[in-house]
């Protein structure tokens, strides 16, 4: 019987009725009194020096309130990074300045170098215009390897080369893996791209900065997945303001997909320019600006090799990858291709030897940082082709050879310094036998033959590391942060509960799903709880929403913080009874003596406690608000099983995705309805990934793929109907409600299928294609049947 | 955008005067045009709406049986009116989105000539007639090469004539970000021979297959076509396709015209 209500219902999503119907309070909705707007003038070429930047007649234009340039910024700090990786010598990363507006120099297409702020936007846009900016260009360094050849260009002058680091994970692992390569009885390889991807999140980003001379308190209003964490970085690093004279606002939010985590130039400047202006300065982002300012994902070149012995187990893997970091650390850049990649290379096979090293790399392009999955799908996309290949190589049941290296057991320490709490490889990979039919393959096939069409099927498995994270296990890897969440539950004399949470919701429903988990506990109905989340002033401390963190941690703290209450609450009931607080017991809110008929009803307790005639005054306070933090005591580690079923049209390469099927084990699940949701959406982005989505520059550094004409976004007739389940659970052991978090699941396992299935498809025709990189558009997999 | 003047006048004498100030510029859907302004890629001094002129607007047959389409009709108005000439219409109702359909014009669509847009392919490929509000135009003396056509400044396409074909049909193979053509081939078989125009492969533009033709006027069968190529050397190059890889679209593309043909 599916309920109707709490943990495990299917409540329809609160927020989409605002959202749904118009209603909705996005940042770009905020219209401050006295408001001004900012263009930015950005820089059109990807490297050279800046020999003047002359303002005087942009100044004189009409309506224009102030340009600034960088000499405006020369005493304000840089835009941080949250994350130091210590590189396989133990040496910090290099990690060079990151300026509001450019200092000197230009390092990508699109760096802002001047601002003007004007009565409205056109006019700072005219203004922006006759703004007179000589750049002397220096050759662009957009390819990785080219980079790191002696003599290349430096992007920056005062670094060494464009090595950011070289890191080696498990440096203590590597003279026994590259050992075990010696004795392997079978080795596969495998070189790959994991293409470079634009976030695009449906609302752009937007910043208003705001400013009370008489109080000297700053607010600044932005689309942010993580607005303390924005106070925290820019507050503290870059402009020198106090955390209780600074508050951030995330209202609304459309869409984050990581790329909205990050601290950018333009929060930085708006709250700058507020207080410069003393006015309101507001920045809206244009789809135009989108790309070549909001931080891109992914983009790793890899060699992968896999050892396996004479009965085709696996021995040891090692990789090589380079890691664009474009011009600038974004926030967590360097612990994408590092701590939520190298640790997840042991995947769900119980190889024992791991060796992974990566290069991060400068070049002129826009800074590259999480993107949904962020690590987690290049650790995936690699592992999981490499061990098909290796099947194809060996001649064996891809699916076989993967079950037979499967990790049974848990906890399971892997190599590379994770301890899996749970998981059963093989359930998933049961349910998705029975999702894909596979049985019915072999006729499907037949029938595409007849039409002309190449059918394939690719399977794959995958793991991937959420609720991050401990933070004495991140602050030991170098993270400049810790990663618990916080929750504040105010229970309102009339019984309504008001709960503040860290996490930011952005699309996920949380002020649904959050909603279920307190109802169930105290036993009242979801439509008394209200989820407040997006605001410094209001909720007290958080960390944000990204690496399906919220309801793993954020939820935790929230569990805590409502256990807390209902503990307080018995307090007040067993006094209110006249009973033993041990006798106490709380139901379907209402709390009674167990063995009696006695009770006393939710609201009758919380309005004792703001109504404290009849109370235990002299044993407890008066109120009803309780506040946690919760600190995560290690990942958690959703798994599951994809199968993708393509055809091909060999006249023109074009693949057409027929069938696909997710089996996940995500632990407990909240509201099964938003999980769906959220896998179907991660399917989208993923097979976005796989056979659409290209973010190309060309060899002077101008991107190519600028705009929607030319960056493919995956659209509704380009997937099919998903199959998709969530009834294999193996609840997390370490947190109370035994969740693991499912956003970026999907964006995560869906690559390899869909470029397994090709490879299938095309082995299938007798062609000798064994890999293709992504995307897999239509010219490049014609090219590679006809190579 | 840059601000400018904006006129809709009802007669297309009217929009002559209004064309004839410096730097004004027709405006017709808007569907390319609003976009380059926004993007402060052009600065007309004034707009002149073609949309208010009725007589630029909807579809009929005119006495010689050829399907005559104003020069202000949307692309949806096509789709859902020009049932006499099917191909015609399915060309036009695969033209972008909705939104797109709605608003978007065949003068515009003619006027702009995108190397990749489907009606230069049905213009050319239809033997269409261009008329404008001073002359007529024939289709293959029309189209110039990318973004160039025989219009003067000023001049407007008030209608579009297409003799009906026998058989007739549009392959649109398209680029997956854009959803334009990457290549699109139209064929169209009338009683004194076979056309075949192409569009989004040439870097010179839509133009016509003559070999195809040839081939395809003896044979009209897709077999016709085997063996017959073209070079991919002057095609376009980009992010989605090579030359060569739209060279063999081209064929493919035609192929599949001649077979869908009806
Ligand atoms: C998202 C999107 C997808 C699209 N997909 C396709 C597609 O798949 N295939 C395709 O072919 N096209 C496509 N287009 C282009 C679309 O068909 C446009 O409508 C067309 O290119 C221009 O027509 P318009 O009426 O909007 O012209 P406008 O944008 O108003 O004008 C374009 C140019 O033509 C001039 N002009 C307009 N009307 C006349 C006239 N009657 N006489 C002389 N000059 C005139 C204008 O001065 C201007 O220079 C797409 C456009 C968009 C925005």
């Amino acid at each position: 019987m599916p309920k109707d209500g709490g943990i495990g219902a299917s409540s329809k999503r609160r927020e989409d009725v605002r959202f749904l119907t118009g209603v909705g309070n996005y940042t770009d909705d905020i219209n401050l009194h006295g408001q001004a707007h900012v263009f930015f003038l950005r820089s059109d070429v990807a490297h050279g020096t800046l020999t003047s930047v002359d303002t005087s007649a942009a100044e004189g234009m009409p309506g224009v309130v102030k340009v600034f340039t960088g000499a405006d910024f020369e005493g304000v700090g840089s835009i941080p990074c949250g994350w130091q990786v210590t590189d396989k010598h133990g040496e910090p990363m290099q990690e060079p300045a990151h300026p509001v507006l450019a200092q000197g120099k230009v390092r990508h297409v699109g760096e802002p170098i001047a601002a003007v702020v004007a009565e409205t936007l056109a006019q700072a846009r005219d203004a922006a215009e006759a703004i007179n900016v000589d750049i002397a260009e220096l050759p662009a360094v957009v390819d990785m390897k080219d980079a790191l050849k002696d003599g290349a260009t430096k992007v920056h002058d005062d670094l060494n080369n464009n090595l950011c680091y070289d890191w080696g994970f498990v440096e203590e692992n590597k003279a026994a893996t590259d050992k075990a390569f010696e004795d392997a009885a079978h080795v596969t390889t495998l070189e790959l791209i994991n293409n470079r991807l634009v976030a695009n999140p449906m609302e752009p980003r937007v910043a208003v900065g705001d400013y009370a001379r008489g109080t000297d308190e700053h607010t600044l209003y932005t689309t942010s997945q993580n607005p303390h964490v924005i106070r925290l970085l820019m507050g503290a690093f870059v402009l020198g303001i106090p955390e209780h004279k600074l508050r951030v606002v995330a209202p609304d939010v459309g869409g984050g997909f990581g790329t909205k985590i990050f601290h950018y130039q333009e929060e930085a400047f708006c709250t700058f320019a507020a207080k410069a202006c003393n006015r309101p300065v507001k920045w809206t982002s244009s789809r135009s600006e989108a790309f070549i300012s909001d931080a891109h994902g992914r983009d790793h070149v890899t060699k992968i090799e896999l050892a396996l012995d004479a009965d085709n187990n696996f021995t040891a893997l090692r990789t090589e990858t380079h890691a664009n970091m474009g011009a600038y650390l974004s926030t967590f850049a360097p612990s994408v291709p590092t701590w939520l990649h190298g640790t997840l290379m042991a995947g769900n096979y119980k190889t024992p030897l791991i060796y992974v090293n990566v290069k991060a790399v400068f070049t002129n392009t826009v800074p590259v940082d999480a993107y949904r999955g962020a690590g987690r799908p290049e650790a995936t996309f690699q592992l999981e082709r490499v061990v098909d290949k290796a099947a194809r190589e060996l001649g064996v049941d891809p699916i076989a050879l993967r079950r037979q290296n499967f990790i049974t057991e848990f906890p399971y320490a892997t190599p590379v310094a994770v301890e899996y709490d749970t998981g059963d490889y093989h359930a998933t990979m049961d349910k998705l036998e029975e999702m894909g039919d596979f049985a019915g393959f072999a006729a499907r096939r037949a029938e595409s033959e007849k039409n002309g069409k190449l059918r394939g099927l690719g399977v794959n498995c995958y793991i991937e590391a959420c609720g991050i994270a401990p933070s004495n296990l991140v602050g030991q890897l170098g993270a400049r942060a810790g990663l618990y969440e916080s929750a504040t539950v105010r229970v309102n004399a009339t019984g309504g509960l008001v709960v503040m949470t860290g996490s930011h919701s952005h699309g996920q429903g949380h002020e649904t799903s959050f909603a279920q988990v307190v109802a169930e506990m105290i036993g009242i109905d979801e439509s008394m709880i209200e989820i407040v989340h997006g605001d410094t002033s209001k909720v007290p401390m958080g960390m944000g929403t990204y690496g399906s963190r919220s309801i793993a941690v954020g939820g935790s703290a929230m569990v805590r913080a409502t256990e807390k209450i209902i503990n307080k609450a018995k307090k007040i009931a067993s006094h209110l009874l006249e009973a033993s607080e041990t006798d106490i017991e709380l139901k379907d809110g209402a709390f009674s003596v167990a063995g009696t008929d006695k009770s006393v009803a939710w609201g009758d307790v919380t309005l004792a406690a703001y109504v404290p005639h009849n109370y235990p005054l002299e044993d407890i306070e008066p109120g009803l608000e309780e506040t946690a933090f919760y600190d995560p005591s290690n990942f958690t580690y959703p798994s599951g099983a994809y199968a993708c079923e393509v055809e091909v049209d060999p006249d023109t390469g074009k693949v057409s995705i027929e069938r696909f099927a997710a089996a996940d084990d995500f632990g407990n699940i909240i509201n099964p309805m938003i999980v769906t949701g959220q896998v179907h959406g991660g399917l989208a982005q993923g097979i976005g990934q796989a056979l659409l989505e290209n973010c190309a520059y060309d060899e002077n550094g101008q991107l190519l793929s600028a705009s929607y004409m030319d960056y493919a976004m995956p659209r509704a007739d380009d997937l099919p109907m998903f199959s998709v389940d969530h009834s294999c659970q193996t609840p997390c052991t370490h947190n109370p409600l035994g969740v693991k978090g499912c956003g970026e699941a999907g964006a995560i396992g869906s690559p390899p299928a869909v470029v397994n299935a090709v490879v299938d498809a095309l082995q299938s025709a007798g062609k000798d294609v064994t890999h293709v990189d992504m995307p897999l558009s239509p010219d490049r997999v014609w090219a590679a049947m006809n190579g | 955008m840059y601000n400018f003047e904006f006129a809709k006048p009802s007669s297309v004498a009217d929009a002559v005067a209004a064309l004839g100030d410096e730097d004004a510029q027709a405006l017709g859907g808007g569907q390319t045009l609003i976009p380059t302004l926004k993007q402060r890629l052009a600065s007309p001094t004034k707009l002149v709406s073609l949309k208010g002129i009725s007589e630029m607007q909807g579809v009929c047959t005119g006495d010689d049986g050829a399907l005559c389409i104003g020069g202000a009709t949307s692309h949806a108005t096509v789709a859902a009116e020009a049932g006499a000439y099917p191909a015609l219409a399915s060309t036009a109702a695969h033209i972008g989105d909705p939104a797109v359909r709605n608003r978007g014009t065949i003068g515009g669509s003619l006027a702009n000539n995108d190397p990749s847009a489907c009606y230069p392919a049905a213009a050319l490929g239809s033997g269409a007639t261009i008329v404008t509000n001073s002359r007529e135009i024939a289709a293959d003396d029309y189209f110039q090469g990318m973004f160039t056509t025989a219009l003067d400044e000023g001049e407007i396409i008030t209608e579009v004539r297409f003799p009906v074909p026998e058989a007739a049909n549009y392959q649109k193979f398209v680029q997956p970000a854009s959803r334009f053509a990457l290549v699109g081939v139209f064929v169209a078989k009338y009683a004194d021979g076979v056309r075949v125009a192409i569009t989004g492969a040439s870097n010179d533009g839509v133009f016509r297959w003559a070999e195809a033709e040839a081939a395809l006027s003896a044979n009209f069968s897709a077999n016709a076509i085997d063996g017959l190529s073209l070079s991919g050397d002057d095609m376009i190059n980009d992010l989605h396709g090579t030359g060569a890889y739209r060279a063999h679209l081209c064929a493919v593309m035609t192929k599949r015209a001649v077979a869908a043909a009806s």
